[in-house]
């Protein structure tokens, strides 16, 4: 039995050593779709900075009520800044044409984001703009360079200015550097709410997880203790096989 | 089975339908009476476990074209319609997807453990070459189910597979745009894809493993010993160091189902990206024909020969190297011209071809999911060198005698 378990765990950890990681160093928002507190924080800047050009739309406004433990009413009322019904997808007012006017390209949709670039690449994104006189918006970021949106928070996080650093004889861009009291918090609190941001475009972009792990865990210990009385079912019938 | 033991009853429904159905014959032939050698071991869980697997394609398949529109501008929100607003639809695509390297995982093993035992030499040839061809099949099934998602990933990598036709002389060109049905991979394409992938091969699939079956039923099971177990039977014609199947193997089985399913469930419940070995992260993109992802690599269970194809320079080159890669699997039973079955038995010269074979496999398959550098395309055609050379050293060791193998017992190790 035991070479058994070992060849099984053999076959699985080849595969699952060739799991992509992260291009280059990004910060790691300690994403946990349990953390419900965060995820309505987050729920309440995303409608607030993010929707006014982005759409969410396969996220449903009740969808996120019923999982964030709001009640609808106060979704309703706080959460839908739109015309929109309790039961529609999280729809942007602004029109995508008008949109590629005003920015020259139409802003992505928000829902899958975290899926498609990772939630630790949006929340270093988000910590990344700084100060570009030489962009039409006046902003760059260091990790989405020439990136056409502009820094939405920045009433919050203040003016980051780039901070340069000598490599090999060549001047680049190293990081970024804020002035504290440019913006309305602090450097921490800053971090706090991209994390919450960041937090609940990861539970758009898969509304079940937390639901899915938990159910993960029942059917786990259900199957052991199939497999458990399969075993000792088998052991029995092979008593006679010599 | 001589007719006039034709097992029937004569009361009852079992008796009613056996005067009209063999099903009490068939149930016996097949599963209660089926003698199999005593002697199987870890090895041999994965056959059963590809059936499970298959079922459960199957199964979770139809509920997804419940709700699943293929349709350019439909396919992708469609699924995400199915794994938020369908009710219990995030579970049934997590089954599917993780399904879908979950087949191919067992059916390596599976056929690792036939190449390891030699199942595939004589009486046993054409079990593996139905095995193959349902391999064959399995791959075209997986390859049209990656694109009906419509992500980037599946776009691109429908767009590259296709166009490695193209490469073909004369008829190339015409024969992928035949298969597209369109100058580039478009609805058209989406469409038949669809109904290939969810009527034409899963019925050719499941004729082919009822023909797999019938195969290893009429010759028996081979076991890890490699030896015959008909030669030695007891007077009612048993074999001596056969079990029936039912009710020996299907308990085993049972025991085998459940140990599958717990990791099956760990990466359905907790890990259904798989870290994007499963679901790729492109693939969260919908299919755009006018944004060319910055890296397209197949799924998994391909890049093996994906990685075969980019070792050799020469387009047409790479694809014929990728399509002999797969053609000479089906004709192992004649290069191997070794009377040992088992790898028990074998020579050493034949374990370190067979080790070396193994571990060029998944060295092929770790380079087919990176981006090419020159240090990785030198592994590559080493990989690639190595993964023809076991199939030509084969031949050479068994067809000019050069193996010295061990006495092979008379009757199977048990204990």
């Amino acid at each position: 039995m035991k070479k058994f378990f070992l060849a099984l765990l053999i076959a699985m950890v080849p595969v699952a050593g060739f799991a992509a990681g992260p291009t280059g160093p990004l910060m790691d928002p300690r994403v946990d779709p349990n953390d419900k507190a965060s995820l309505q924080r987050g729920a309440k800047y995303f409608v607030n900075y993010c929707l006014g050009c982005h759409s969410a739309q396969y996220q449903r406004y009740n969808r996120l009520a019923a999982d964030l433990d709001l009640p609808e009413d106060l979704v309703e009322q706080y959460l839908i800044l739109t015309d929109a019904q309790i039961g529609d997808t999280m729809e942007t007012a602004m029109d995508p044409v008008d949109a590629e006017r005003w920015f020259g390209v139409a802003p992505p949709d928000l829902t899958l984001t975290t899926r498609l670039r990772g939630a630790d690449w949006v929340y270093t994104y988000l910590n990344s703009f700084y100060v570009d006189p030489s962009k039409a918006s006046g902003w760059n970021n260091t990790l989405f360079p020439d990136v056409a949106m502009p820094h939405v928070l920045w009433t919050l996080q203040g003016t980051p200015e780039p901070a340069y650093e000598e490599h090999n004889g060549e001047i680049a861009i190293a990081g970024i550097q804020v002035e504290e009291g440019s913006g309305l918090l602090n450097q921490a609190e800053y971090q706090a709410v991209t994390r919450d941001i960041t937090n609940f475009m990861a539970y758009i972009a898969e509304p079940i997880k937390a639901d899915r792990q938990s159910l993960g865990i029942k059917v786990i210990a259900f199957l052991l203790v199939f497999t458990i009385l399969a075993y000792l079912l088998k052991k029995e019938y092979w008593k006679d096989v010599h | 089975m001589n007719k006039m033991e034709k097992a029937t009853r004569s009361s009852g429904l079992l008796g009613w339908i056996d005067e009209r159905f063999p099903l009490t014959e068939l149930w016996e032939q097949h599963v209660s009476k089926y003698y199999a050698p005593k002697n199987f071991n870890f090895w041999y869980f994965f056959g059963s476990l590809a059936l499970l697997v298959l079922v459960i394609q199957i199964v979770s398949g139809i509920f997804l074209t419940m709700n699943y529109k293929p349709a350019g501008d439909l396919a992708f929100d469609s699924v995400e319609y199915i794994m938020r607003d369908v009710e219990w639809g995030w579970l049934i695509r997590y089954i599917h997807s993780t399904g879908a390297s979950a087949f191919f995982v067992v059916v390596y093993l599976h056929m690792f453990r036939g190449v390891m035992y030699g199942s595939y030499k004589s009486p046993r040839e054409l079990i593996w070459i139905f095995g193959m061809l349902i391999y064959l099949v399995l791959m075209a099934e997986a390859f049209m189910g990656y694109l009906l998602p419509w992500g980037q990933m599946s776009y691109w990598g429908a767009q590259v597979i296709i166009s490695l036709f193209g490469a073909l002389p004369g008829i190339g060109e015409d024969l992928a745009l035949w298969i597209r049905g369109d100058y580039n991979v478009s609805e058209v394409t989406l469409n038949r894809f669809f109904a290939l992938h969810v009527i034409a091969l899963p019925l050719v699939l499941v004729f082919l493993v009822i023909a797999h079956l019938m195969a290893l039923h009429e010759v028996g099971s081979n076991n890890p010993d490699g030896v015959d177990i008909k030669k030695h039977k007891d007077e009612s014609g048993v074999p001596l160091d056969g079990i029936p199947f039912h009710p020996y193997y299907t308990v085993k089985d049972i025991f085998g189902v459940g140990v599958f399913l717990i990791v099956f469930s760990l990466v359905v419940f907790f890990a259904p990206e798989f870290g994007g070995m499963f679901l790729e992260a492109p693939n969260f993109e919908p299919a755009n024909p006018l944004k060319t992802p910055d890296h397209i690599a197949p799924v998994w269970y391909f890049t093996p020969f994906y990685a075969i194809l980019r070792a050799v320079p020469n387009k047409l080159g790479g694809v014929l190297a990728m399509g002999a890669a797969i053609a000479v699997l089906f004709v192992l039973p004649w290069l191997d011209r070794g009377k040992v079955k088992s790898i028990r038995y074998r020579g050493l010269g034949y374990k370190i071809a067979l080790t070396l074979f193994v571990i060029a496999f998944i060295l092929l398959g770790y380079l087919g999911l990176q981006q090419p550098t020159p240090v990785k395309t030198l592994l590559a055609q080493i990989g690639t060198a190595t993964y023809f050379g076991f199939f030509i050293f084969l031949w050479l060791y068994t067809f000019f005698g050069w193996e010295k193998t061990k006495p092979v017992p008379e009757r199977v190790t048990f204990k």
